[in-house]
């Protein structure tokens, strides 16, 4: 009898939830299309130097030396181009993300994303599941622990490219800044490899949500979920 | 309502992003000219907001010096005087005494000499020594009149000029150099006298200099009117 209404439980349709808050996918949406504009925006301006260090080298280690972006992959048409798209799209870029960290704290749903010293355990147990080393999920609340790193370190990514390209855009006026990164071509290293690294990121990020949760990508667009974790804390 | 409206025209700009990035596009007709509104809103914040008048570039040891620095020119070969010796630095514009100063003039003023780094557009630095006479100095000795508010450049390389905003030309680090390594400034460089600033951007220092007009109208320059940015300070 018991197993007959755990049966029945399981079968029924899940409770249609309130996931996201329309500030969370506006920004979430809205930061994609900035980013692939920043990102096709700062191939262009690469291509104009595609290398780091300083003239006559040497250089820093980097795949890409030399190396000429398609035209598909580049927004601005010439140096110039690409400069004005960048210093353009970057005032929206950084709009969204204040847009979103301020909703974050005024709504207190910070919570539920920060990563911090109490979720290490946990996050030891998610990774043990996906490693098969575990059977069961580790139960979780809106988000698990590998989540809440994943999003924490992702808005960390966005903080050092703010941070690195106002040390590559006024060197001289924040020389302290530009020092703290190594130095203006090395600050210009870390700018583009925050690149690859959020590459990165948006790739496993979308095979994680259509291979773990697809639910949740409705949920990102209407803000209703019904899905197997739970919305909230 | 907000939000739906919101994802139409966000799927509408995704649409015109990748189209964008898939032609390379520097946003035609419509776009083109908001970018570059964007871009006087950012010389005005880089102007007066991020710029102290008194802040200097670091300095480097003269063994920290690049090897090879490139230099370009716009004119089809390397821009050369017919005769040196008649060349003369013309100061004119809002100034009470317009000058020609000729090379010895400008070297029996007093010298500024500093090893820096040099900030490239396309992202590439290299460090040299220069030497030379500040820009400040020259617009004392021409009396400059308090109605101006900027600087223009003009050079003997085709129509290569730059317009300049007066506080970063009266920066201590803003030279007219006639000296780079500790040599005579080479014709590759700007020879006989180019300006030099470790504030700006390459572009903004106009090489072969022939003139340096103040104005109260802000000119433009040969790349800022073709949409570099306009103030382009570091």
């Amino acid at each position: 009898m018991a197993d007959n209404i755990l049966h029945i439980m399981s079968d029924a349709p899940r409770p249609l939830v309130k996931r996201h808050h329309w500030i969370v996918r506006f920004t979430h949406w809205a930061t994609l299309v900035l980013l692939i504009g920043m990102v096709a925006s700062g191939l262009q301006i690469y291509g104009a130097y595609a290398k780091f260090g300083e003239r006559g080298g040497p250089y820093y280690v980097n795949p890409f030396q030399d190396a000429g972006f398609p035209g598909w992959s580049r927004l601005g048409g010439w140096l110039a181009g690409g400069l004005n798209w960048h210093f353009a799209l970057m005032w929206g870029l950084v709009g969204v993300g204040l847009l979103y960290l301020s909703y974050l704290v005024a709504s207190g749903e910070w919570r539920s994303l920060l990563f911090r010293r109490r979720d290490v355990r946990g996050a030891i147990a998610m990774q043990q599941y996906y490693l098969h080393l575990r059977k069961d999920h580790p139960p979780q609340g809106k988000h698990n622990p590998l989540q809440k790193l994943a999003y924490t370190f992702i808005v960390l990514l966005g903080v050092l490219s703010v941070l690195t390209g106002f040390a590559i855009y006024k060197p001289v006026q924040f020389s302290w800044l530009t020092a703290l990164f190594g130095g203006f071509q090395a600050a210009r290293y870390w700018h583009f490899w925050a690149v690859w690294v959020f590459v990165g990121f948006t790739i496993v990020h979308v095979v994680l949500v259509f291979a773990v949760d697809p639910p949740s990508f409705k949920a990102m667009i209407t803000g209703w979920y019904r899905g197997r974790f739970p919305s909230h804390d | 309502m907000i939000d739906r409206r919101g994802f139409f025209r966000l799927a509408a700009g995704a649409g015109t992003a990748s189209l964008a990035a898939a032609c390379q596009w520097d946003g035609g007709d419509v776009v083109r000219p908001r970018l570059l509104d964007v871009s006087r809103v950012n010389d005005w914040v880089s102007e007066k907001l991020l710029y102290s008048p008194t802040r200097l570039a670091r300095e480097y040891a003269s063994a920290a010096r690049t090897a090879n620095v490139p230099s370009y020119f716009i004119s089809q070969t390397l821009p050369l005087l017919k005769d040196p010796t008649a060349w003369r630095l013309r100061v004119d514009g809002l100034v009470r005494r317009p000058l020609d100063l000729s090379l010895d003039d400008l070297m029996r003023m007093p010298r500024t000499t500093y090893t820096v780094k040099h900030h490239c557009v396309e992202g590439w630095t290299a460090i040299s020594t220069w030497h030379g006479v500040t820009v400040a100095a020259v617009a004392e000795r021409c009396e400059l009149l308090p109605a101006a508010r900027y600087a223009r450049f003009a050079s003997f390389d085709a129509d290569y000029s730059n317009g300049w905003d007066l506080a970063s030309a009266m920066h201590p680090q803003t030279i007219l150099a006639y000296g780079m390594n500790d040599n005579p400034l080479p014709p590759a460089h700007g020879a006989p006298l180019r300006l030099y600033a470790p504030t700006k951007l390459g572009y903004k220092m106009t090489k072969y200099l022939v003139s340096l007009t103040f104005t109260d109208k802000r000119p433009g320059g040969y790349w800022e009117d073709q949409g570099y940015p306009w103030f382009a300070g570091i």
